[in-house]
């Protein structure tokens, strides 16, 4: 059962790289704007010939 | 006589914007290899060119209809064209290596698909290195090469597809809200990571109190979790103790007291039972506390700021040049943040008036819709003030500045506005009363508690309060209303509807009475050429391509009645010799000799000789022709009066349906309308309304809003222009038309998006049953809470079944109001 010593601060760290890759994206924008990106990414190829290539 | 009145519609919507097609219009443009019906010129050249640019995949995915698209004329162009001066741009475009840089605020954007359109179309256009839009801000970033295009041009592209740019100014609030936006999303992460990692510990720690656990094993996992839940209360929690101080120096008790409070009792006792080994640690439940309460702020905030950014919408209108007259009368073209008072300024036909000020020289129309709704211009001559943002119409006008900049009309409007939307919702209020008679006996029952817990078993009885205060924790019964709120508001934009202030589901439930204005909300507000009167002995079809000859010269909007209106059947218009346009009065011309007048009946019946005045008094008098309301225009040549034109405004195809819905709801439908009452009762017998009134000022419209309250009602205000402003301030929900004036629009607390008056019926169906939702949330809060105190102060109450209780008590209610959807 001592191996928790271990594990529970490796799961600390890990929190804390979380919060610290968090942090990042939120610094870069990455959250700022939730919406777009969901659909661009439908559409970002030849423009326009998506919907064509999907029939 | 002769008449005609429009045919009753079948309604075809527009393929790009999604308003009914006007009967008789045979538009229509061709996207992905079929014709498809279009409403109007500057639909048919967006969907042109987006046609044009193999971009018609944009019609598949977008999730609503697009804006309607403003045809770029020379007008259009000619102010576009201002941005491209070197004084305007200086502040506003970043130059970089060869590459003029721009942000863009951009208006009409309404789904994912309008922002790959606009990447994608701008992309196109030679010159452009980079573009990326921003669909939650509005924004777009443009990068281009100064030789190949200009900032002109690239913002009429954004105005051929439908949308209104403009250079993004740094003034505004925007960027306040961006970083607010990220402190809460970032306090929320560390609230919801820090509540994940410590429920885990904590499940070691259940199963340890239920298998018998050694006593190191224990300590070292209450430490860690204390570990833990300090920087979640300090990083996540950090705002409710500052709104509680803030609270108490006020002497007031808020919903933040009782949960700073907590949350400050709960981690004390924790820290002392963790090193003391006795009693027993809820770092978990003031982990989960602090996430969901932050999930419910959050949800506030948002809702706050997109009735901020709205407001923004109208600060936007303000032009950023202006063409000041230096003292030898040489124009010259500056900033507007540049000009200041006294300066002499010449407003440019069809340009935006830069500040307020007094006319010094020429006279005209200037468009004041933004200001007052009202869709006639005013006629203004040299003395008379005018405003900042209304619209010049065809003549220039020399103007004094007056005031600039944060004292102008606008500023002072939009400052309104603003406060307005920053009071707290009175749902928050409503928490916070709770509060005040919930804390003094939540309080009251726990120092009893710990009282009555001293005399049967001393060792126990600090433990017990603290579970008390734990389990009494209002953690499901302030999630109750913004979870259902939050899922309510995501349907209600579906509908079409967009909520500004988070009350507006929860006094649309309440609703007793709808209170409509005319103008543009039961009708179309556009002015519509409904009937012509030919005099005895007249040809209608002559008469009509005579006045529309005449009125293909103006820029007034009685112009476009004609144009849109009903066609002459010869076709070939006739020649005309002169055409002046007199203020106020109408349009005078000489075709083949002879002179004409269009437009007041007085004026126009003046040109007649012999005894002009005498036809007038004959012709304006007949009642039928001079009902209130609808405008009555003459054509009058020197021979004698020609013909009469009825102007008026349409009604909307849906009007009857939504009012008979509303009363199928059980609503009073009423119609308030500045309109003389002929007219309003007219109106009012076709659509079913029972109780119409006409003739009615801002200050009597506001007037009957307040008797109907004061006799309990609840009163859903429909207007669309801020001559309603008083009107839709002192209605319990105020809703604005999508298409009305903006400020307008800041005002109310809903924006009817699609022109459709049927939104409203589904809105307040869906508010009913949110409404029911919500009852049911906080009944649930409530009985948990009830049942769950006696067991806390009973002493029955582990900190595993407090914190196991309060999760699933506020999950239970997220999913109730998932229902919803």
């Amino acid at each position: 059962m001592s191996i928790v010593f271990v594990l529970i601060p490796l799961a600390m760290v890990l929190l804390v790289v979380a919060l610290a890759a968090f942090w990042w994206a939120l610094r870069n924008a990455q959250f700022d704007d939730l919406d777009s990106p969901a659909v661009r990414i439908l559409f970002d190829e030849d423009e326009g010939s998506v919907g064509d290539r999907r029939r | 006589m002769s008449r005609f009145t429009p045919p009753a519609t079948a309604l075809v919507p527009c393929f790009h914007c999604g308003l009914p097609v006007p009967p008789g219009r045979r538009l229509e443009a061709t996207v992905d290899g079929l014709p498809r019906a279009m409403c109007c010129p500057g639909c048919v050249a967006a969907a042109e060119l987006i046609a044009a640019s193999g971009l018609g995949a944009y019609y598949r995915y977008r999730e609503m209809p697009g804006a309607t698209p403003e045809p770029v004329d020379a007008r259009l162009a000619a102010e576009l064209a201002r941005w491209d001066a070197p004084a305007v741009q200086r502040t506003l475009v970043r130059r970089e290596g060869g590459l003029c840089l721009a942000t863009l605020a951009v208006e009409g954007m309404r789904c994912g698909a309008c922002v790959w359109l606009l990447e994608q179309r701008l992309r196109q256009v030679p010159g452009v290195s980079h573009i990326s839009v921003n669909l939650a801000t509005a924004r777009a970033e443009v990068a281009w090469q100064d030789r190949s295009t200009g900032l002109a041009a690239l913002l009429a592209e954004f105005h051929r597809l439908g949308y209104r740019a403009r250079p993004y100014r740094p003034e505004w609030a925007e960027a306040a809200r961006q970083a607010e936006y990220r402190s809460a999303l970032w306090r929320l992460a560390v609230a919801g990571l820090g509540a994940m990692q410590v429920m885990m510990y904590a499940v070691g720690l259940y199963a340890g109190a239920v298998q018998g656990m050694e006593g190191r094993y224990r300590d070292f996992l209450r430490w860690t979790s204390g570990l833990v839940a300090a920087p979640v209360l300090v990083v996540a929690g950090g705002p409710f103790f500052a709104n509680a101080w803030r609270d108490l120096r006020n002497r007031r008790i808020g919903m933040d007291v009782p949960v700073a409070l907590a949350l400050a009792l709960t981690f004390g006792a924790s820290l002392l039972a963790a090193g003391l080994h006795v009693g027993e640690v809820y770092f978990e439940s003031i982990c989960m506390f602090v996430f969901l309460l932050s999930l419910g702020r959050f949800v506030e905030m948002r809702a706050r700021h997109r009735a901020a950014a709205a407001v923004e919408q109208v600060l936007r209108r303000a032009p950023a040049c202006a063409t000041r007259l230096r003292d030898d009368g040489d124009p010259e073209l500056v900033a507007v943040a540049d000009l200041s008072p006294g300066d002499r300024v010449l407003v440019k036909p069809g340009e935006t008036v830069p500040a307020d000020g007094v006319i010094t020289s020429g006279q005209g129309w200037v468009d004041e819709s933004m200001l007052t709704g009202e869709h006639w211009p005013r006629a203004k001559r040299p003395g008379d003030a005018v405003v900042g943002g209304t619209e010049n119409g065809e003549s220039p006008l020399e103007m004094r500045i007056e005031r600039t900049g944060s004292e102008t009309v606008l500023a002072g409007l939009v400052r309104l506005v603003d406060r307005a939307g920053s009071a707290r919702p009175r749902l928050a209020q409503l928490a916070d009363r709770v509060a005040e008679v919930f804390v003094p006996w939540v309080l009251g029952l726990a120092t009893l508690t710990a009282l009555v817990w001293t005399w049967i078993e001393p060792a126990r009885a600090f433990w017990i309060a603290v579970s008390v205060l734990v389990v009494s924790c209002p953690c499901a019964l302030s999630l109750a209303t913004p979870a259902a709120l939050t899922v309510a508001a995501g349907a209600l934009l579906r509908h079409r509807l967009l909520a500004m202030r988070p009350h507006v589901l929860e006094t649309l439930a309440r609703a007793t009475h709808v209170v409509f204005d005319k103008t543009g909300t039961l009708t179309e507000g556009r002015v519509r050429l409904v009937r012509a009167v030919p005099e005895p002995g007249i040809g209608l079809d002559e008469s009509l391509a005579i006045a529309r000859a005449m009125e293909r010269r103006s820029e007034h909007p009685i112009a476009r009645a004609f144009e849109t209106g009903p066609a002459p059947a010869c076709g070939a218009l006739p020649r005309l010799e002169s055409v002046t346009a007199v203020a106020g009065r109408g349009l005078e011309a000489v075709i083949g000799g002879v002179r004409f007048r269009l437009g007041d009946p007085w004026w126009a019946a003046s040109v007649v000789r012999p005894g002009g005045d005498d036809a007038a008094s004959r012709m304006v008098g007949t009642p039928e022709r001079s009902s209130g309301g609808a405008a009555w225009v003459l054509l009058a040549a020197e021979s004698g009066p020609r013909c009469w034109f009825e102007l008026d405004d349409a009604v909307r195809p849906d009007a009857a349906a939504t009012v008979g819905a509303l009363r199928a709801l059980g609503l009073d439908v009423r119609l308030v309308s500045g309109a003389g009452a002929t007219v309003v009762q007219g109106i009012a017998g076709r659509l079913g309304i029972g109780t119409a009134l006409g003739g009615m000022t801002p200050e009597r419209k506001l007037e009957h809003v307040r008797e109907i309250q004061a006799a309990g009602g609840v009163v859903v205000m429909v207007g669309d222009g801020v001559n309603d402003a008083p009107s839709l301030g002192g209605a319990d929900v105020a809703v604005a038309m999508g298409s009305g004036t903006d400020l307008a629009r800041a005002r109310a607390d809903a924006v009817l998006l699609g022109e459709r008056l049927e939104a409203l019926v589904s809105a307040i169906r869906l508010a009913r049953r949110t409404r029911w939702v919500i009852g049911e949330n906080l009944v649930w809060a409530i009985a948990y809470n009830l049942v769950a105190i006696p067991f806390a102060v009973a002493g029955c109450v582990t900190p595993w079944l407090a914190a196991l209780g309060m999760s699933a008590s506020s999950l239970l209610v997220v999913l109730n109001a998932r229902k919803l959807q």
